[in-house]
């Protein structure tokens, strides 16, 4: 099971929820996690990727503090009970 | 007459603005979808009740397309998104630029205008909407070329008595079908793409927005990337009609919904000074198609060094005719007199992006 942080902004979408687990396989990844969300909170998914599965470009995701952007993106490996943060960017004017 | 409904797509929220006295004075509810962009709108009143359609944008959260059949009250999109690109596309949706209600005669049918460039069509009143894949499919499609705010369709136009449909992208210029959107053709004999060595290309032209005229799609009028045409012949040929303008550079192109012969167009100075002539805003009106032009818009202000984007103007259903601006500034003007006087309806919005305005019955 990996905890998904909720930014407040899309807690609405999540059931107002500030967290969500998700269950992922063994050997699973950040790509599990956000498909996995959509399964129950299609509408956050939108949020987070577009309909090419791509990871938006004012969104970001750590997994245990660190940015999967600095890693290998969707393909970071998450582990058991691992934290997976989603932020919105620093961006806009 | 009943109240009016005057919806204002910001590039930070929506503004709804309704007015019971003749559009003289108007109560102002909002932000809706505060800090995002709303750069496309429709009010639907084909049905039981009006239907607000709106193309929503965030630059974190990307586009969807969200409705309300309670004025306001209530916003509803689908889980799954109203427009999504199918996977061999390969593309994704990045902003909804047009959401243009069909004629009475189809009333489940909306089409949307997109960025990446690409026509959609709903068949319940926007709720879901599919890719019209033969505009997607055109081979011109990989020579389209974004414009400064992007490649989009940014105009719809539909011939309530045929199977007629115009587009116009930028750039690319007009596209014309007239099976329903199965075939498309490039439709822009006559209008120069002075920015390209060869300066009458078949396709390429920069048109910034396309108006139908009130006698029907047959004859269009066309504000280009300097340059104001009309077509007298549903886009096939078109002609100059600019004599009489203090400047053929502008964004939006306005035709009287009743009144053959009548159009508007707000001029900016240049491609390189996108200001009204001398800080002037001002309309422009034609009576007889473009024959002649005349100032108007007495109200609007002076010492103004903003723009009216493409579809940060409209006019309403009314009787007679309102006219309204939007302003970069965050301005609102109303007419009531088919553009000889405007007066204020909001200021101090963000930057506006698109207007809509329908009589609520």
């Amino acid at each position: 099971m990996v905890g998904v942080l909720i930014p407040g902004a899309l807690q609405e979408l999540a059931g107002g929820a500030r967290r969500l687990d998700v269950e992922v396989p063994v050997d699973g990844t950040v790509g599990d996690v956000l498909v996995g969300l959509g399964v129950a909170h299609p509408a956050l998914r939108r949020r987070l990727m577009d309909e090419t599965g791509t990871v938006r470009a004012y969104v970001n995701v750590y997994v245990d503090g660190s940015d999967i952007r600095h890693g290998t993106g969707l393909a970071t490996p998450v582990a058991d009970g691992a934290v997976v943060h989603i932020l919105a960017s620093v961006a806009g004017g | 007459m009943a109240s009016l409904l005057l919806a204002i797509g910001t590039r930070k929220g929506l503004w709804l603005a309704r007015s019971d006295d003749e559009r003289r004075t108007w109560s102002l509810d909002g932000p809706h979808f505060l800090m995002r962009e709303v750069p496309a709108i429709a009010i639907d009143t084909r049905g039981t009740g009006p239907r607000l359609l709106v193309g929503v944008r965030s630059e974190h959260w990307g586009p969807t397309v969200m409705w309300s059949d309670d004025l306001g009250g209530s916003w509803h999109e689908r889980d799954d998104g109203a427009i999504r690109f199918p996977a061999d596309t390969g593309a994704a949706l990045a902003r909804v630029w047009q959401l243009q209600p069909d004629a009475a005669m189809r009333p489940g049918v909306v089409w949307a205008g997109c960025e990446p460039t690409s026509l959609w069509r709903s068949d319940d009143r926007g709720e879901t909407f599919s890719l019209v894949r033969g505009l997607w499919d055109h081979p011109h499609r990989l020579e389209w070329t974004p414009g400064f705010g992007g490649a989009a369709v940014h105009s719809v136009l539909a011939d309530p008595d045929s199977e007629r449909l115009r587009v116009a992208m930028s750039t690319g210029g007009v596209y014309a079908s007239d099976d329903g959107g199965t075939s498309w053709r490039a439709a822009n004999h006559g209008i120069s793409a002075y920015f390209l060595p060869n300066p009458h290309p078949e396709f390429g032209q920069c048109v910034h927005k396309i108006a139908a005229d009130a006698t029907g799609i047959g004859c269009l009028y066309a504000q280009n990337h300097h340059g104001v045409y009309r077509s007298d012949d549903a886009g096939k040929t078109w002609m100059p009609i600019e004599d009489g303008l203090p400047s053929n550079f502008g964004f939006t192109v306005l035709a009287h919904p009743t009144t053959p012969g009548t159009a508007w167009v707000v001029p900016l100075t240049a491609d390189g000074e996108r200001v009204p002539p001398g800080g002037r805003l001002r309309c422009y009106r034609t009576n007889d198609a473009g024959g002649n032009w005349n100032e108007v818009g007495s109200g609007l202000p002076d010492r103004c060094w903003v723009s009216v984007l493409r579809d940060a103007a409209t006019v309403d259903d009314a009787e007679p005719t309102g006219v309204y601006l939007g302003t970069r500034d965050g301005c609102v003007y109303v007419s009531r007199d088919e553009g000889d006087s405007f007066s204020l309806v909001a200021a101090h919005l963000p930057d506006v992006l698109s207007i809509r305005a329908a009589g609520l019955g």
